[in-house]
């Protein structure tokens, strides 16, 4: 009988611990069984590829379409080239469409918006965006305002 | 200064020694998996006593420490306007660093060094060498449950500890502070990943309770048979867990998170 009662909060013990790191999945760290979405990649060329990271988030019109792969350095053009991953789902992005850097908030992290274009023709796996805007650098800014150009 | 060098020198065999006797016995508990129908009552019993007792400490240990990192967290974010951040420091300090860490400090004082004791006592006594002599082996009959147990509690406290944490942390700044709770939970679930910070926290955590179990244990069976005996092999094992854990949590964070 003391032999069950000890199985049996253990189990418990054991549940919780489970149930605790359920919630640290589900609730902290906002895991969705959904992420596993299939996707394509899409390229992007840019001048100044700023504070962007891997894994920042690809938005179009505020909602989150993919997320960055890779920023790697094109050693001929010497511009820095991001690979997009963009769900699966969103598979009709005009081709002439933009790829902009922007900030979340005035110091939060850098993510890429896409401007949607006009084009018929959509882009798709392996493309590359025509297109592209690179990170607002704050001190550039200020020092074009400073020097009054 | 003859005498001095040859003492250096048999301290520093004395504790290779100790290293290599340690290594045997982890050896000797591991590969002495005993079967399933008597082990696992074994480890069971070895569960309730090192896991759940220590539940208190740890739930109690973990609300303060979410609260504590809540009020900190507020006063110095809402200098810069930007308290709503305090829900991913909250969770990105208890996930990484201190669910693990401090979870497995708990653990060393609360389960291990009963665990030394324990075993020292019954090594004191000489239950292990007349269990010896009956012919059952004290590494696969006393040493292995308890191992496995302190090997299998300690991720589970540690992540109970950092949910707790994250509740107590939430009960500050949303509950007493203001924070809006839509971006509490907002922040923390943009900036927490799933892979990269909760299971590495798991890990470290998997990686603390393997130190801090095959301390205690091998501390107990290691140690001078008398009541002086056991006493040091007690502090011995809360201090030395101790030192791994804080030692391991930097080498294992440089690696996990150091980006190199």
């Amino acid at each position: 009988m003391a032999q069950r009662k000890a199985d049996l909060i253990v189990g418990l013990f054991m549940v919780a611990g489970m149930a605790a790191l359920l919630f640290l999945a589900l609730q902290v760290s906002g895991l969705t069984p959904k992420s596993t979405e299939s996707s394509y990649t899409l390229y992007a060329n840019f001048n100044d590829a700023g504070g962007l990271t891997r894994r920042a988030k690809v938005s179009m019109a505020g909602v989150t379409i993919g997320n960055i792969q890779d920023i790697s350095l094109n050693r001929e053009t010497f511009q820095a080239r991001v690979a997009i991953s963009v769900n699966a789902s969103v598979d009709n992005i005009p081709a002439d469409s933009a790829a902009v850097i922007r900030t979340s908030g005035l110091l939060g992290e850098q993510y890429i918006d896409v401007s949607v274009g006009g084009d018929v023709a959509s882009l798709s796996d392996g493309d590359t965006f025509y297109t592209t805007q690179s990170a607002m650098n704050l001190e550039r800014l200020i020092s074009n305002f400073a020097s009054g150009q | 200064m003859m005498q001095w060098l040859a003492d250096l020198g048999r301290q520093g065999r004395e504790l290779i020694e100790s290293l290599g006797r340690s290594g045997q016995f982890l050896f000797g508990a591991l590969a002495g998996v005993p079967n399933a129908r008597v082990g696992f009552p074994l480890l069971i019993k070895q569960l309730y006593f090192v896991g759940v007792l220590s539940l208190a400490i740890v739930i109690v240990s973990g609300l303060f420490i979410g609260m504590v990192l809540g009020l900190q967290g507020y006063t110095i974010l809402s200098d810069y306007g930007s308290e709503a951040a305090i829900g991913q420091m909250i969770a990105l300090t208890l996930v990484r660093e201190l669910g693990p860490v401090v979870t497995a400090l708990l653990f060393a004082g609360r389960a291990g060094s009963a665990l030394t004791a324990e075993i020292g006592l019954m090594k004191a006594t000489e239950q292990l060498s007349s269990m010896e002599m009956m012919g059952v082996d004290p590494l696969r009959r006393v040493i292995a449950p308890r191992f496995w147990a302190g090997f299998l509690a300690m991720p589970v406290l540690a992540v109970i500890f950092s949910v707790v944490g994250i509740w107590g942390g939430m009960l500050v700044g949303v509950e007493w502070l203001g924070v809006f709770e839509g971006s509490f939970w907002g922040n923390m679930q943009s900036s927490v990943s799933f892979t990269s910070d909760v299971l590495n926290g798991v890990v470290k955590s998997v990686v603390f309770g393997f130190v801090c179990t095959w301390i205690a244990v091998y501390q107990g069976y290691d140690c001078v048979p008398t009541s002086a005996g056991i006493s040091s092999a007690t502090t011995k094992t809360v201090v030395f867990s101790s030192l791994a854990v804080l030692g391991l949590d930097f080498v294992l964070t440089a690696v996990m998170f150091g980006d190199f």
